[in-house]
Parts: structure tokens; C-alpha cells; sequence
């Protein structure tokens, strides 16, 4: 039986999703995305070039009908513009599955969790299907949860800066608190990172940044890929218990 | 001949001058939009594409079109 990533009643065999952002050009970014295996990919809502109509469109490099794109509010500082950015989504594709994501503060991007939350209200009533990227608090996501998200995004650390996973421990909490799916969206550096997100619970991880700036992008999304799986199987066989003290691997008995 | 007016509008931020006849459809495949990959706002209301045909633009609208572009 294979291991699904299950959101809004959707399965995916792949727990990696992967932002399309940043990349040098489509088709690196199309690469990457299969080297990843990734089956959703985050985009963003932009005005169309009307007057240079030779640019190619993301469109035309990966195909929305085989991977699921998740209209994301990248950018939004304010509810009244993340709202109008995801119906505008929704008017281009039929998309009701989308990322929130509404900032508060332009040096760190941390979220801005009280728009956040009243977002994510106004956006369940209109019948989307909500991730929310925010904070790395335990109790947040539980009001998140409660108003309506169909799953908690937090971050590793602020967006695009690679440190990894600052607070292990409220990741941890997190998990244990809810039974919606777990991403951990934002901060992560490497495939490592990504191993260490899956091996604390999570479901998946969403990886921008360290995929598509890495010297090698498309190696770098497959690296990501296999640190995915490794984590969750890791996860999945549970660990042995720390000690403090060694403990042989070969038996005493026999020995000369 | 009949004389054609001219509406001034802003598209997408940026101001232009077409015939006041037009429909928000005729707009879009004049320039060459397709419809499947774009949403359409005509002074910040969100249109339904469905609709789009019964859109005539009027003097001062602000029409924003938007698509998908990478992000993350």
C-alpha cells in the first residue's frame, strides 16, 4: 500500500511540493520539478504582459492538468489583498485548493497571523480549500485548524534564508496537536533539512528557494526528492531511543 | 460614416484609448489573451468568463488581467 500525502480528500504519492519561483528559466524550472517528482506546485497571480506577448507563460512548460498548481498569495501584505489574489485563482482555472500566505513584515516575511487567521475564515465560507502558511505556534495552528484550514504550512524559518529548523521542539508540539496535514513551507537550506521535517511528522515539506538557487537546481530537487522519502520511512520504522551510554552491536558470548 | 468614439482606460496599470463599441471579449482577442489562461477585474469586480461577452468597456474603466507566473 503506498504512503499518500492526503489533502482535502485529494492523495498524492509525492510529499514534496515545490515552489516555481526564481528559477532562471521555465524550462530549468520544469526540469526541476520532474527531477523532484513533485506533484503540486506553488504559483503566484501577476498581471499578464500585454504588451510583450512573445514572453512564455508557465503555462506552456508545466502542464496544470498533470500537476496540481497552488495559487499561492506570495507577496500579499494585507486579507483584502491575499482575498482578491485567490479569487482572482479561482477565476482562471477553477482552482479551490490554494496557499495563504499573508506577510506582515518585509525584512523577516514573517506571517501576520491575526490576517492570517481572519483570511483563512472569509476564504472557508467562500468554499476554498485553504493551506496556511504561518507561524511555528502551536496554539495559532490550532485556531487555524478550528477556523477551517485543510492544512497547517508552518515555517522552518523566514522565507528564503536556508537556516533550516529553528524550533524543532514547536514543530514537534504541533504535530502532536493536530491530525490535519503538516508542511513545513519556508526556510529550509537543504536535503537534509527536509529529511529532518519528515523524520519530526510532518507530512511534506514545500522547498522554493533552496531548489531553485542551488548551484545545480535540478540535482538539488532530485537530492530533495530521496531526503523526502528517507525521512518519512524514517519516521514511519521509529527510532531507536537516545542513550548516553554505548551499547555493543555484537554479542558478548563466543568471544575469544 | 458613423463616427467611432474613443474611451480612455487603464489596462493592467497603464493607460490606453480604444473604441467605445468594444466588448471586454473583443479587448482580450485583440490582444491576442487567451481566455482559459487569464482572470479578468473590471474596476476591482472580478468577471465571470462566462459573462465576459455581455462586457462593454466604458470611459475610465481600470481593467486588470492576470495569469500564473512562477512563485513560491
Amino acid at each position: 500500500m503506498h504512503d499518500y500525502l492526503n489533502i482535502s480528500n485529494k492523495k498524492f504519492k509525492s510529499r514534496l511540493i515545490v515552489g516555481t519561483g526564481k528559477y532562471k528559466s521555465f524550462k530549468e524550472c520544469s526540469e526541476a520539478i520532474k527531477a523532484s517528482g513533485a506533484q503540486i506546485v506553488t504559483v503566484a497571480v501577476r498581471r499578464v504582459n500585454i504588451f510583450d506577448k512573445k514572453k512564455p507563460l508557465l503555462m506552456d512548460y508545466i502542464d496544470p492538468k498533470k500537476i496540481t498548481y497552488l495559487p499561492n498569495t506570495a507577496g500579499c501584505f494585507t486579507s483584502s489583498e491575499a482575498l482578491r489574489t485567490l479569487r482572482l485563482a479561482r477565476e482562471i482555472g477553477g482552482w479551490k485548493l490554494v496557499k495563504l500566505e499573508v506577510l506582515g513584515d518585509k525584512k523577516t516575511l514573517f506571517p501576520d497571523m491575526i490576517e492570517t487567521l481572519k483570511s483563512t475564515e472569509v476564504l472557508t465560507k467562500e468554499g476554498f480549500k485553504v493551506m496556511v502558511y504561518c507561524s511555528d505556534d502551536p496554539l495559532m495552528a490550532k485556531r487555524l485548524e478550528n477556523a477551517g484550514a485543510v492544512a497547517i504550512m508552518p515555517l522552518a524559518a523566514p522565507i528564503g534564508s536556508g537556516l533550516g529548523i529553528l524550533n524543532k521542539v514547536n514543530i514537534k508540539i504541533i504535530r502532536s496537536r493536530t491530525k490535519l496535514p503538516l508542511i513545513i513551507d519556508a526556510g529550509l537550506g537543504q536535503a537534509s533539512d527536509a529529511s529532518i521535517a519528515m523524520e519530526l511528522g510532518c507530512d511534506g515539506v514545500l522547498i522554493n528557494t533552496a531548489i531553485a538557487m542551488a548551484r545545480n537546481p535540478i540535482q538539488m530537487a532530485e537530492a530533495m526528492k530521496f531526503a523526502v522519502q528517507a525521512g518519512r520511512k524514517s519516521f514511519l520504522s521509529g527510532r531507536i531511543k537516545k542513550t548516553i551510554y554505548g551499547k555493543a552491536s555484537s554479542p558478548k558470548k563466543g568471544l575469544i | 460614416m458613423k463616427k467611432i468614439n474613443k474611451v480612455k482606460i487603464k489596462i493592467n496599470g497603464r493607460k490606453r484609448s480604444i473604441n467605445s463599441e468594444i466588448s471586454l471579449k473583443s479587448l482580450l482577442s485583440t490582444n491576442k489573451i487567451s481566455l482559459k489562461k487569464v482572470a479578468v477585474e473590471v474596476n476591482e469586480k472580478i468577471i465571470n468568463k462566462k459573462m465576459i461577452n455581455k462586457i462593454k468597456i466604458k470611459n475610465g474603466d481600470k481593467i486588470e488581467i492576470v495569469h500564473f507566473i512562477g512563485g513560491g
